[in-house]
């Protein structure tokens, strides 16, 4: 076991800022990270055993037990059980006599679930060992279960498994407009850094991660940031439940999307860039990979680019673990730095003081894609489309109950009618825009836009119609957040908590009035002291929901205004089972009988 | 005939308490004489009232722990218009919510029969006792509370201010000193 | 009174002085303004994360201790729509834990307690969790007691940054985050912690105890059971930070 740890950490240089990179490569040798590893990298790393325990114990994907040889995670997103995952998880837990989330006794399988793995318009979906199998069915849950009980190396399973469909059903600017690899560089290069900066200013192009700020300034921000060394991050850390057109664009995009990278890295003046790849899209990896040789190859990226001396830069593809705060950008620059993903304190902002304190742009895969044409073409690229503070266009992630799910470009201004009416969708009850972390909409609300002055999205666009139950989507929802909080401030890491527990309660039909009282309660208290955005918006979900779906809250409440927050009688089910007792006695009401 | 107002109906009880808040509120000394021109006591420790009548005013003392302590609770629930924890086994389920981390079956078992000393043990299970919990509970977690008196126990002090604003109609509010979590 | 080119902002209609670089925390503080806080410890750069200490500036709610004080920033801290934010925070706490004040040794010098006392919180006001967490007795002098721990890394920082030894540090995330010691075997015996280290000072609750020395102080004489926490913790603040204005109480002998 030494040897390999010693082979990974060759590999990875011995250097701690690559710890998440080294974790993972021990979780995909050995299967998990047991408190020896943990011990001997923090000797062969020079750091606290604590800090290397710390992490392993941050991210989802670092199991420290022996979590069997097979590791299956269900995507528990909502389109998933909407799509039929809870049944066949059953299934499957049937199939293996193992009980959700354990080790079976042989140490051959474990099964649990897994947040989004942006797979929406193709799910139910999976992770084998971290490798994603998308469109589960019966006959699919038969055959990889007849294989792992086989023991048949992941390798020798079907490729066809393993594929991964694009769903690209309306093109407009941004996934329409061709490129020739290295065009918006040498448009860069022609106006030079500061006109760079200044058209991607002028064409008003805003972060499409969700928190919309403008991107000119960033860079600008960014350049003019004194420091020993600037970097560009690409965060492609598309956690947001129900949102996948990062993975399209980094699939069909991906030279764009590089050229982008390397754009911003002329215009701030960075010499390496990152590509923060969510641990859920593993299939990208080697493409990616593939197209950054390919473009080092032609000299688009490495030394003196385009022949300028001086312009050098090359990017590396940091993959992440399992956590959604990653996405947060300061989260997000913790991780490459090989640490917890907590979101830093701000100000400073991570374009004066980012990777290694130096200054760092981030941004989304889709702006930095925007940004490329952006800078060929000129601003006005893409002020053709869209409305006043949001120009061009938005890439939405389609799923739910539509016809046609999958990758929808728009320009910014489109009601939530025209989308529907794009992908199919009939009945409809309600349409989660942006994520759980953004808005519900009701049925009277179509004619709103996809818009930052209206309903702005970071590109989700998740669809329910009227069979489905609201209070079951908001309590998978709350389970998200319950389960991706970091931890660092008490009204998220608590608030998510007590939310979950609430919605669990009233989507089971133990709720009462007092616990939509606290459930207001509790979301207002995360709005306003969270440390970052994802304990800011948790708690959206169920404000929205309270304003909008009430009556979906209130027929399920009991008669009294409180009622026990637990189960009554099935406390007693432990002391009935040592005392042998079934008497009338032995047995609790949940609301008395009067 | 003015002063000839109707007394306040109040009833009391300790569920998984120690009688210690009913102690405290006795330490109130000579101003129970003051109290009971105001009150008077329905179900209680005090009175030994098996079940509670309508009343005004319902201090419970102790959290849930067993059976019994659910149906007692929910009978002061339904006669009391308003109703006080008091104390922090009431207020969150205090010392005995200290083996909530404990299997209830194993406590069980080591108390009944693999314990120090006992041969041939078992576990009673005669119907006439209350089953336990799986996890104690504050009252609040099974019906609505009113009013939270917190201190283990409240001081007499603490009792006395806090009923007092409570019967001359304010929200009862503890300051320094006063209010107390031990 | 300071003079008349030192930088001011108002906090709830009174002028606050500050120090350029001092957040709106540390200046409240030394004017003899309490503002309720657990993670925030004079000693330590300021952390931010139990949000107690939240305020509101221009309609934004922000934590006091992180955020820079600002000429002319007008702040709302003791307003009932701030105050009922920080009770809900308290009873976050104390529900996420097992806080039985009644056995805490750390009962009466308890800063969470006396800071809930402070805010008048009467009741926890949702359900416990009750989660298991298995005390630490391994070490010969000191004992780990998990239940009541709020997460406000105060030890971490000491340790790491005080003693040079990283005896703590956190694992698991979301409700799951918890503390752990820096040993293989996960037992506090098995670090370099000594009484003498600074990491055994800065818990706020009653997590780091030394043993042999519980209940010792008697009810009446405890920390905050003379002086509730607003007058302790500016009266430290005043004397560290001689501001020039004394505090309600006068400087008091213990810390905050």
């Amino acid at each position: 076991m030494s040897r390999d740890l010693s082979a990974i950490l060759a590999r990875h240089q011995h250097d701690p800022l690559r710890l998440v990179q080294i974790l993972r490569d021990v979780v995909e040798e050995h299967g998990f990270i047991s408190p020896g590893t943990i011990t001997t990298l923090a000797e062969r790393l020079s750091l606290p055993r604590g800090r290397v325990e710390g992490v392993a114990g941050f991210y989802a994907f670092f199991p420290t037990e022996n979590a069997g040889r097979y590791r299956v995670l269900f995507s528990d997103n909502i389109t998933d059980r909407m799509a039929g995952s809870v049944e066949l998880r059953q299934r499957m837990l049937e199939a293996f006599q193992v009980r959700d989330g354990e080790v079976s006794r042989d140490g051959l399988v474990s099964i649990g679930t897994t947040s989004c793995t942006g797979l929406c318009d193709q799910g139910p979906a999976m992770l084998v060992n971290g490798r994603a199998i998308p469109r589960l069915t019966r006959a699919r849950i038969g055959s990889i279960s007849a294989m792992i009980h086989g023991q048949a190396p992941l390798d020798t399973w079907p490729a066809n498994l393993f594929d991964i469909h694009t769903h690209i059903e309306r093109k407009d600017l941004l996934l329409s407009t061709p490129l020739a690899a290295g065009a918006a560089i040498d448009a860069a290069i022609a106006r030079g850094p500061d006109a760079t900066v200044a058209q991607v200013k002028a064409s008003n192009l805003r972060g499409r991660g969700g928190a919309g700020f403008t991107t000119g300034v960033k860079w600008e921000m960014c350049r003019a940031a004194p420091g020993e060394a600037h970097y560009v991050v690409c965060n492609a850390d598309e956690g947001e439940p129900g949102t996948f057109k990062d993975r399209v664009l980094l699939s069909d995009y991906a030279d764009l999307v590089f050229e982008g990278m390397t754009v911003a890295a002329f215009a701030v003046g960075a010499k390496r860039g990152f590509l923060y790849l969510r641990a859920e899209y593993p299939f990208l990896l080697a493409p990616l990979e593939a197209t950054l040789a390919e473009r080092r190859k032609a000299g688009l990226l490495g030394k003196s680019i385009r022949g300028v001396a001086d312009f050098d830069f090359d990017i590396e593809i940091h993959v992440g673990a399992g956590a959604y705060v990653c996405g947060e950008e300061s989260a997000l620059i913790e991780s490459l730095e090989g640490k917890r993903g907590i979101p830093r304190n701000r100000p400073p902002y991570p374009v004066t003081s980012g990777y290694l304190q130096q200054p760092t742009v981030v941004n989304n895969v889709e702006t930095l894609a925007k940004a490329a044409f952006v800078v060929m073409h000129g601003a006005d690229w893409l002020r053709v489309r869209g409305t006043g503070r949001s120009a061009g266009t938005k890439v939405l992630s389609v799923s739910g109950d539509v016809a046609r799910p999958g990758i929808y470009e728009l320009p910014f201004g489109a009601t939530v009618r025209e989308v529907l009416d794009l992908c199919g969708a009939t009945d409809v009850q309600a349409v989660q825009v942006g994520g759980p972390s953004g808005m519900l909409l009701s049925r009277s609300e179509q004619h709103r836009r996809i818009m930052f002055e209206d309903v702005p999205s970071a590109g989700a666009f998740m669809v329910f119609d009227d069979s489905r139950d609201i209070l079951q989507v908001l309590e998978n929802f709350a389970s998200f957040f319950a389960h991706e909080s970091c931890g660092f401030c008490t009204p998220c890491r608590v608030g998510t908590a007590l939310q979950r527990r609430m919605l669990s309660a009233l989507a089971k039909g133990y709720g009462t009035r007092r616990d939509l009282k606290d459930l207001a309660r509790v979301a207002k208290v995360m709005k306003a002291s969270s440390h970052c955005g994802l304990g800011a918006t948790a708690g959206n979900a169920a404000l929205d929901a309270l304003e909008k779906f009430k009556p979906a809250f209130e027929k399920r409440l009991g008669t009294l205004e409180v009622m026990p927050t637990f189960d009554l009688d099935r406390s007693l089910a432990p002391a009935r089972e040592v005392t042998g007792r079934d008497d009338d006695e032995a047995h609790l009401s949940h609301e008395e009988e009067e | 005939m003015a002063s000839e107002k109707k007394k306040l109906r109040v009833a009391t009880t300790s569920l998984a308490g120690c009688f210690g808040c009913h102690m405290s509120l006795l330490d109130i000394d000579e101003r129970l004489l003051e109290l009971l021109k105001l009150v008077e006591f329905d179900r209680s420790p005090l009175t030994d009232i098996k079940h509670c009548g309508p009343c005004d005013l319902g201090i419970i003392e102790g959290g849930l722990c067993n059976a019994e302590n659910v149906h007692v609770l929910r009978e002061f629930r339904k006669s009391c218009k308003v109703l006080v924890a008091m104390g922090a086994c009431a207020v969150n389920g205090g010392l005995p919510a200290q083996r909530n981390h404990l299997d209830i079956r194993d406590c069980l078992q080591t108390v009944y029969m693999t314990g120090t000393g006992i041969r041939r043990g078992f576990i009673p299970n005669d119907p006439e006792l209350p089953l336990p919990l799986d996890r104690v509970h504050p009252l609040h977690d099974v019906v609505k509370i009113d009013y939270f008196l917190p201190g283990c126990p409240p001081p007499a002090d603490a009792i006395w201010h806090f009923l007092n604003d409570l019967l001359a109609g304010r929200t009862p509010t503890l300051g320094h000193g006063l209010i107390h979590y031990d | 009174m300071a003079g008349a080119e030192k930088p001011m902002f108002a906090m709830d209609g009174n002028d606050v002085p500050f120090e350029p670089g001092q957040t709106i925390l540390q200046a409240a503080l030394a004017a003899g303004r309490y503002v309720p806080h657990l993670c925030f410890h004079p000693e330590f750069k300021p952390h931010g994360s139990c949000k107690l200490c939240t305020v509101k500036i221009n309609g934004r709610t922000v934590a006091s201790c992180t955020t820079l004080a600002k000429q002319g920033d007008e702040v709302e801290s003791e307003t009932p729509e701030i105050q009922d934010l920080r009770r809900n925070l308290v009873q976050f706490l104390f529900v996420e834990g097992n806080h039985f004040c009644p056995s805490c040794e750390k009962s009466g010098s308890c800063m969470l307690q006396a800071v809930a006392y402070d805010l008048g919180v009467m009741a926890e006001h949702f359900s416990p969790f009750f989660p298991s967490r298995p005390i630490d007795a391994s070490h010969p002098d000191v004992l780990l007691d998990f239940n009541r721990c709020i997460l406000c890394e105060l030890c971490i920082r000491a340790s790491a940054e005080v003693d040079g030894k990283n005896v703590f540090a956190l694992s698991g995330r979301g409700a799951k985050k918890h503390l752990i010691v820096n040993a293989e075997s996960g037992r506090l015996a098995d670090t370099r912690l000594a009484v003498e280290d600074k990491a055994m000072d800065v818990c706020p609750v009653g997590v780091i105890l030394r043993k042999r020395r519980g209940f010792q102080v008697p009810i009446g004489e405890r920390k905050y059971d003379q002086h509730p926490i607003r007058e302790v913790a500016v009266g430290k603040a005043t004397a560290r930070h001689a501001s020039g204005k004394p505090s309600p109480q006068g400087p008091s002998k213990e810390g905050a």
